[in-house]
């Protein structure tokens, strides 16, 4: 979309659905992730790019500006509440903290006992398939076309050959396949496994996307599998309830272990969701990197350049990496570093690391 | 955690369900069969509350009989909400609210059928009920007694179907057909050679004394202020319309293949695919009855029988099955054919008629999509089709029948349940043979 609308001849090749891989499994939350300065640069300017973009949102993509509400359970964890506030401050994301009584009126839910929370009220909550599918269709307004249903074998060279046998030409490609590294083998991304469990409709059960603050103390670690109390109120009614990351299982099937983790972890902050109704579980996987940080930008071929890598934060971080690709693409200033994202230090480190 | 461990599991107590559990309970096999619901007999065997006003029926009566004798555990009242690890079934026992689970060696799919809505104007109004789900209801007690009932739909149960609702009570007004009557005949035709369905169809017929029976018809719509009052029905060149208190309408059988699929087991052209010995591309789960190609109970007790021999290692007396088997699904094959769907009955929604009854998907939402291109996954993801407490169960055929999206995956669980069912602590029971009821018949 971003593309188009500089005035580029944009073609999309779309194997299979368009928004169909980790778009449709994940939860769809746009949020601003402080747990490095690059990272909380880009995510902040996500999130603006999403407000501005709210009035031209059609009703399908459900943006809801929920807030974020980050759940501390004891003390040492209300500490992390004021560091975590200082930060947002430091770059103007405005915050509230909730003493116990606050959360608790904020959130009922919750069990009693909670030491408190910080609201982040600007976050929101997004449905991201039909996100992905209103950038396609902007973008096929002003004339791009969407080349489906048939997988890309190689790009190079400002050449992408097709399974077909066909090929395409262009002066630039973008590479953004998530954690398929089959058209760029050299570039480490691991699939990092989640579950999601959905709920049938309880409208007002949850009010703000909710994330326990232990989260930060497992989400973030490269290695060991964890789940963390997150739950999310959907515009139906629905809930979603996560989260579970683990390395090393490339397959779909639920993982009956981390499921029942997960499912205790979110019954232990919410005891009541025992009793609600499951209609789906599902899993997904994040495209992680070596350094947490997503690829944007050239790669050593001048007709190449990557977006992927986005892990957790695909869709808060989906307009600002566009924005910054079509920069790359134009030559044009960005509004943030994009330097931190550069697929070089990814080369430069491979070497490093050989 | 431990669990109840059965030689042969088999999930359906249907006639195929129940025609295996005999045939694999020869020699002292331990043999358990779930249903989700209350009594054994599935979906056409139905056990009612008046059922003794009811004629016998012999069939019923015989198998029946044989199950009971082979002693074989029926665990009723449990659905199979999913298949989390190799050899184990969890179940869901909703009186009890409790979650179960339930291994095997060798595992029996009888999983049935469900009837196929079509949406038309009108289709979602109260009064309006899928042809067996009327039925259902009126065996579990719903009074029909006085009213006016039309029928309507596809397949050889409408004809079933509205001779039970008049037994009980009902004013059948007519039964609209939407197969043409030349299809038909020659379906009767086949039928020469099965000189026992014809006498079934006789004495439907006979109860049917009086009832039109309009082929190459079908519904436009149905009216009523927030409940039915009448239907419009078209043959193709002129309208009418009855005034009816409900209308009973389903366009045949899908099979009901949602667990051999959690399961792995192969599927081709929306059944699963079976060997002449019944057996799946799963190894020790074999599937019989409807969910390998709707052709009836003749065909289900037969491969029932069949895949409870091939369970406990009979092969040479599942073999000597494989004829009569293979004539029977010649006749579903058949039967498929005479009540295939015209191309008008595909076309009887307006754009703003309900086709996913759980998100509220009209028509015209999926008709956009309808470009070539798009696919079930699309308009799961774009419309939420398919998304609901019924996971596409109601709506899937009709999406599929309609655009020619096949549904592509299937997500545990297959039936809703309390979160805590997939906790670390789900109240599992897993003692019991005491929970089993025996009071089949």
């Amino acid at each position: 979309m971003e593309c188009a609308r500089a005035g580029l001849r944009v073609g999309v090749v779309e194997p299979r659905v368009p928004g169909g891989a980790a778009s449709a499994a994940g939860m769809g939350h746009v949020v601003v992730m402080d747990d490095s300065p690059a990272q909380l640069a880009l995510s902040r300017y996500g999130r603006e790019l999403w407000q501005k973009m709210r009035a031209a949102l059609p009703d399908s993509v459900e943006y809801e500006q929920r807030g974020t509400l980050w759940v501390a359970a004891d003390g040492e964890e209300m500490q992390e509440v004021y560091a975590k506030q200082a930060t947002y401050t430091s770059i103007g994301v405005s915050s509230q903290v909730l003493d116990e009584k606050a959360l608790a009126q904020a959130e009922p839910e919750l069990r009693k006992g909670l030491a408190g929370g910080l609201l982040v009220p600007e976050d929101a909550v997004v449905y991201p398939p039909a996100a992905a599918r209103y950038f396609l269709d902007e973008a096929i307004a002003l004339g791009a076309k969407l080349i489906r249903g048939v997988r890309p074998v190689e790009a190079a060279k400002g050449i992408v050959r097709l399974q077909d046998g066909s090929a395409l030409s262009a002066g630039s490609i973008v590479i953004a396949t998530g954690v398929d590294t089959s058209l760029v083998p050299w570039i480490t991304v691991q699939p990092r496994k989640g579950h999601l469990v959905i709920t049938d409709r309880y409208p007002g059960f949850v009010h703000h996307q909710l994330v326990e603050l232990g989260y930060l103390k497992s989400a973030h670690k490269l290695t060991a599998d964890s789940v963390a109390f997150n739950v999310q109120p959907r515009q139906t009614g629905q809930l979603l309830i996560g989260s579970s990351r683990q390395y090393g299982d490339a397959e779909h099937d639920v993982d009956n272990k981390i499921l029942k983790q997960m499912i205790d972890r979110a019954c232990e902050y919410m005891p009541r969701i025992r009793d609600l109704s499951a209609i789906r579980v599902w899993t997904g996987f994040r495209a992680a990197t070596p350094n947490k940080l997503p690829l944007i930008g050239p790669t050593p071929d001048p007709t190449v350049f990557l977006a992927m890598g986005f892990e957790g934060l695909g869709i808060t971080n989906s307009p600002a990496a566009a924005r910054l690709l079509a920069d790359h693409l134009l030559q044009r200033e960005s509004a943030i570093d994009r330097d931190p994202f550069l697929p070089a230090h990814v080369f430069r480190g491979e070497s490093a690391h050989a | 955690m431990s669990s109840q461990h059965w030689d042969v599991l088999i999930v359906g107590a249907g006639p195929a369900g129940m025609a295996a559990a005999a045939a694999a309970s020869q020699g002292g096999h331990r043999v358990a069969v779930l249903d989700e619901n209350p009594a054994a007999g599935g979906q056409i065997w139905r056990r009612g509350w008046n059922d003794d006003e009811h004629k016998p029926d012999a069939a019923r009566q015989a198998q029946t009989g044989k199950f009971v004798a082979s002693g074989a555990t029926l665990f009723h009242g449990r659905r199979v909400v999913a298949a989390l690890a190799q050899g184990v079934l969890e179940t869901w026992n909703d009186a009890e609210n409790v979650g179960e689970r339930f291994a095997y060696d060798k595992l029996i799919l009888a999983t049935g059928a469900r009837e196929r809505f079509l949406p038309f104007p009108g289709w979602t109004l109260p009064g309006v009920f899928g042809a067996g789900g009327l039925q259902a209801l009126v065996r579990n007690g719903y009074d029909v007694r006085g009213k006016r009932v039309a029928v309507a739909g596809t397949g050889p149960l409408l004809m079933a179907i509205a001779a039970h609702l008049q037994e009980d009570g009902a004013k059948v007004l007519s039964i609209c057909e939407q197969a043409p009557l030349s299809q038909l005949v020659s379906f009767a035709t086949a039928l020469l050679k099965r000189p026992g369905k014809i006498l079934q169809g006789l004495s439907l017929r006979s109860s049917l004394r009086g009832v039109a029976y309009r082929t190459g018809s079908w519904p436009v719509a149905a009216y009523g202020a927030g409940q039915l009052e009448k239907v419009e029905f078209t043959d193709g060149k002129r309208r009418w319309e009855v005034d009816c208190d409900l209308l009973a309408c389903g366009f045949h059988l899908v099979p009901n293949i949602e667990l051999p699929a959690l399961l792995g087991c192969a599927l081709e052209d929306g059944c699963v695919r079976v060997d002449a010995l019944q057996r799946t591309s799963v190894e020790h789960v074999f599937c019989a009855g409807e969910p390998t190609g709707v052709a009836g109970v003749d065909a289900a007790l037969l491969q029932g029988e069949a895949a409870g021999l091939m369970a406990i290692g009979l092969t040479a007396q599942a073999q000597k099955l494989s004829a009569r088997v293979a004539s029977e699904r010649g006749f579903g094959a058949a039967m498929e054919k005479a009540f295939r769907l015209r191309t008008e009955v595909l076309q009887m929604a307006a754009k703003d008629t309900i086709v996913c009854r759980c998100e509220d998907v009209c028509y015209g939402d999926l008709k956009a999509l309808a470009d070539g291109q798009n696919t079930w996954t699309d308009a799961k993801l774009q419309k939420r089709c398919g998304m609901g407490p019924c996971q596409g169960r109601v709506c899937g055929p009709a999406v599929e029948a309609l655009f020619g999206w096949k549904n592509a995956s299937v997500r545990p669980p297959i039936f809703p349940l309390p979160i805590s069912a997939l906790s670390s602590e789900p109240q599992l029971r897993t003692d019991s043979n005491s929970a089993a009821l025996q009071e089949i018949q």
